[in-house]
């Protein structure tokens, strides 16, 4: 397997606990702001990779210096991808919001709120539990084209 | 839906979960009526002399790259066991046949190459040095 970009583990930890009180807030305020906020950072962090995002820039001016002891490394790959499925339902929440359809609104926050909240108290990995669940799926219905 | 409720009832739901999560994930569990045996060609080597562990890790696990160094040492005093790391990924058809749903997973196998064991999620290190022990008994 090929040695993968290391960051400092416990940045995305501490994102996934700030993400899991700006997503609580937008879902008990019904928060149009918070929303696109959130989307922002989500997005900020699946393009230009978790440290580089919103939260990521605060993370390492902030709270990094104040922290001491060892730094634990992680992959960058299964942070961003949890960024980029996180994209996904924030767009998803946002939609519910714009066309007034609650439901969507309610479901697709509360599931990026649950994730939010295993990643940051619990060390959920999402990318481990649902990526190769996604690749099986796409498999499936991808044609074998035979020329 | 008052939000207030499906705040709490999101967060309970997410604790109950990530509890139960935590204590199932790594633990290696008995596959004793498998049936299923790898080939030389699944796994991409021979099979190690007494066992091999087979790591199916992924791009986007986290935990794999800690699951596989931990096998690593685990196996290092061992020669006669082996341990295999498979993309899961690019090797899709295998994990239908043998039911993965998330990575990491680890499956160990006895000198035939046979399952008896298998481990969702990152295994404690003392648990994979007893496994292997069981193994060698085999």
């Amino acid at each position: 397997m090929s040695t993968p970009q290391l960051i400092d583990a416990r940045g995305p930890r501490i994102m996934a606990v700030v993400t899991f009180f700006v997503l609580g807030l937008a879902l008990l305020f019904h928060s149009t702001l918070l929303m696109v906020w959130q989307l922002l950072a989500f997005a900020t962090a699946a393009i230009f990779t978790p440290p580089q995002g919103i939260y990521g820039r605060f993370y390492r001016a902030v709270i990094q210096p104040r922290l001491k002891g060892p730094v634990p490394s992680e992959d960058i790959r299964p942070p961003r991808f949890a960024a980029l499925v996180g994209t996904v339902f924030a767009l998803l929440a946002l939609a519910g919001l714009a066309f007034d359809v609650k439901p969507l609104f309610t479901i697709a926050t509360s599931f990026a709120l649950a994730a939010a909240f295993l990643n940051g108290f619990f060390n959920y990995c999402l990318g481990c539990e649902t990526y190769l669940l996604i690749a099986r799926l796409r498999s499936r219905h991808t044609p074998d084209y035979e020329i | 839906m008052n939000s207030a409720l499906v705040l709490a009832l999101v967060i309970a739901a997410a604790t109950g979960y990530g509890i139960w999560h935590k204590r199932t994930r790594g633990r290696i569990k008995d596959r004793e009526n498998s049936s299923y045996t790898f080939s030389i060609e699944e796994l991409g080597t021979t099979l190690g002399e007494q066992a091999t562990l087979v790591q199916f890790s992924s791009a986007f696990c986290q935990p794999c790259r800690a699951t596989s160094l931990i096998l690593e040492q685990a196996v290092s005093n061992t020669p006669s066991v082996k341990h295999v790391e498979i993309d899961a990924e690019s090797n899709l058809e295998l994990v239908r046949k043998l039911n993965i749903l998330s990575t990491p997973t680890t499956i160990f196998l006895d000198r035939t190459g046979k399952e008896v064991a298998r481990a969702v999620g990152a295994p404690k290190r003392d648990q994979v040095i007893n496994a292997i022990d069981q193994l060698q008994r085999i």
